[in-house]
C-alpha cells in the first residue's frame, strides 16, 4: 500500500532524513516513534507529498509521489490525514469543513457530501455540533472532527501526524479510541504517536526514528519485548515510565 | 458668512458626491482584485512573476498619485490608439478610474500579502491533504481567512482612498470637492463652500472609521 524506498531529504545542507525505507501493508497499523527532532513527522509528511524529498522514492498504491507527472491533489484526495494542530477551517462551519473537499474534489453534491459528513460526525459522536464553528469546540472535539473530515474523503489509507501531542491529557483518550475504532476496522494507518499504549493496543509494526534513520522497525512484540538498539531502549525506558 | 448659496448648489454638489463615490467603489473593487493578483504574484515561487509584481508595488508606492492621475489621462487615449490603431475618447473619468486602480491595487497588495502570509501554514497543508490543488485551497481556504484578518486595514486604506479621489481635480473632473470649489468662486463663497465641503468630508470619513473600529473588535472577539 505504501512504500518508502530509500529517502532522504535535506534543509540546504542539513540532513533531516537519511535512507529512510519501509513499508505500510493493506489494513496494517505502523506507529512511527522516537525524540522529538527525530524527523518522524517529516517522514510522514513526504508520504504525502507536503515536504519534498530529493533521493528515494514513496509508492502509494503503486503511484510514484515524487514523480514530476503525478497528479498530487488527486493522490492526496484518496490519502486521509491528521495533523497535530488539527487544522479545521476556522472560517467554515463543521459540517462545511466536511464538505468542502467533497464538494470541491470529488464533485459530490452538497446534499450527499452533507449526509456522508453528518453520518461520519455521528461516528466520532458530534452530530450535535454540526452547525457549530472549530472554534467553538474543545481540542479533541476538533481532532474528532478532523478524522471525520479526513474519512469523508473514503480514503484508502490514513496518517497520523501526532494527533494527540497537542491535546489535554483529558481529552487524549476521546480521539485515541476513535482511532482504535479504526484500526480494528481494518484501516491501513501510520501513525506518527508517542501514545505506546496505542501502539500495544493495535499496532502491527513500530518504527523508531532518532537523528533522521529509521533505527528500529519491528512487530509489536518484538519491539516492547526487547528492542535491538540501545537508542530504542533508552527512549522506551523515559517513555514507558510516564504511562 | 453667507451659506446661503451652498442651499441652491445642493443638487450639483450631490452630483459631484455621487461621482466621488462612483470612482471609490470601482477604485476599492478593482485596486483590492488586482491587489490580490498581486499578492499571489509576489508570494508565487516563481521568481520571474514575484519580481515583477514586486517591481509594479515599489514603482507605484515611489510616485506621486497626482501624477499617475495626470499621466493616465494624457496616456490611456495613446495605448488603446495603439492597441487599436485609431484614437478613441477615453474621458477623464475612465482614465482616473484606471489610474486609482492601479495606484491603490499596490497598497492593497501589500496589505492581502501581509493577510496571506498570516494564515498558518498548516491551513494550506490541510487543504492539500485533502486533494485541494493551489486555485482551490487560496480561494476556499486561504483568502477567506486572509481577508476577514486584513478587513480593517482593507477598510483603512478605502478611507484614505475616499480623500485622494478629490486629486481628480487635475483632469478637470467634478467630483465633490471640485464642484463645491467651482461653486464657491462663481458664487464668491468660497470659503464657505470649503468649510462645508470640509465637513463632509470629516463626517464620511469619521463614519467610516468608526466601522472599522467596530469591525476590529467585533473580529477580534470572533478569533477563537
Amino acid at each position: 500500500m505504501i512504500e518508502i524506498r530509500n529517502i532522504s531529504k535535506w534543509y540546504g545542507s542539513f540532513q533531516v532524513l537519511t535512507d529512510c525505507s519501509t513499508k505500510v501493508d493493506k489494513g496494517e497499523v505502523v506507529v512511527v516513534c522516537g525524540p522529538s527532532g527525530s524527523g518522524k513527522s517529516t517522514l510522514i509528511k513526504c508520504v504525502n507529498a507536503l515536504e519534498p524529498f530529493q533521493k528515494g522514492e514513496i509508492i502509494i498504491n503503486r503511484i510514484s509521489v515524487g514523480d514530476p507527472k503525478t497528479d498530487l491533489p488527486k493522490l492526496r484526495s484518496h490519502v486521509g490525514m491528521v495533523f497535530q494542530h488539527f487544522e479545521l477551517f476556522p472560517h467554515l462551519s463543521i459540517i462545511d469543513n466536511l464538505r468542502l473537499a467533497q464538494v470541491e474534489v470529488l464533485g459530490r453534491g452538497r446534499e450527499e457530501a452533507g449526509e456522508k459528513g453528518l453520518a461520519l460526525l455521528d461516528r466520532v459522536g458530534l452530530k450535535a455540533h454540526a452547525d457549530k464553528f472549530p472554534g467553538q469546540l474543545s481540542g479533541g472535539q476538533q481532532q474528532r472532527v478532523a478524522i471525520a473530515r479526513a474519512l469523508a474523503m473514503d480514503p484508502f489509507c490514513m496518517l497520523f501526524d501526532e494527533p494527540t501531542s497537542a491535546l489535554d491529557p483529558e481529552m487524549i483518550n476521546e480521539v485515541l479510541d476513535v482511532m482504535v475504532e479504526l484500526a480494528q476496522e481494518g484501516m491501513t494507518m501510520m501513525v506518527v504517536t508517542h501514545e505506546m499504549g496505542f501502539a500495544r493496543k493495535v499496532a502491527n509494526r513500530v518504527i523508531f526514528m532518532d537523528q533522521g534513520q529509521i533505527i528500529e522497525d519491528a512487530a509489536k512484540e518484538e519491539f516492547f519485548g526487547a528492542p535491538r538498539s540501545e537508542r530504542a531502549q533508552h527512549f522506551l525506558s523515559k517513555i514507558l515510565n510516564h504511562c | 458668512m453667507d451659506f446661503s448659496s451652498i442651499v441652491s448648489a445642493l443638487p450639483d454638489l450631490l452630483q459631484g458626491m455621487l461621482l466621488t463615490l462612483k470612482l471609490l467603489v470601482f477604485a476599492v473593487a478593482g485596486g483590492i482584485a488586482l491587489g490580490t493578483l498581486l499578492a499571489l504574484a509576489r508570494l508565487s515561487s516563481n521568481r520571474l512573476l514575484s519580481f515583477l509584481a514586486g517591481f509594479y508595488v515599489n514603482y507605484f508606492r515611489s510616485i506621486p498619485l497626482l501624477l499617475v492621475i495626470t499621466w493616465f489621462y494624457f496616456i490611456v487615449p495613446f495605448m488603446l490608439a495603439w492597441a487599436t490603431g485609431k484614437m478613441h475618447p477615453v474621458g477623464a473619468f475612465a482614465s482616473s478610474l484606471v489610474a486609482f486602480m492601479m495606484f491603490e491595487a499596490a497598497y492593497y497588495c501589500e496589505i492581502v500579502r501581509a493577510g496571506i502570509q498570516s494564515i498558518p501554514k498548516g491551513q494550506v497543508n490541510a487543504a492539500y491533504a485533502l486533494g485541494l490543488n493551489y486555485h482551490q485551497a487560496m480561494r476556499l481556504v486561504v483568502l477567506p481567512q486572509a481577508f476577514r484578518k486584513m478587513a480593517p486595514l482593507l477598510l483603512q486604506q478605502s478611507i484614505i482612498l475616499f480623500q485622494d479621489t478629490a486629486l481628480v481635480y487635475a483632469v478637470g473632473l467634478m467630483d465633490f470637492l471640485n464642484t463645491a470649489r467651482s461653486r464657491g468662486d462663481i458664487t464668491g463663497q468660497l470659503h464657505e463652500f470649503l468649510l462645508f465641503a470640509g465637513v463632509i468630508y470629516f463626517v464620511l470619513s469619521f463614519i467610516a472609521s468608526r466601522i472599522v473600529l467596530r469591525l476590529q473588535s467585533k473580529l477580534a472577539v470572533g478569533q477563537n
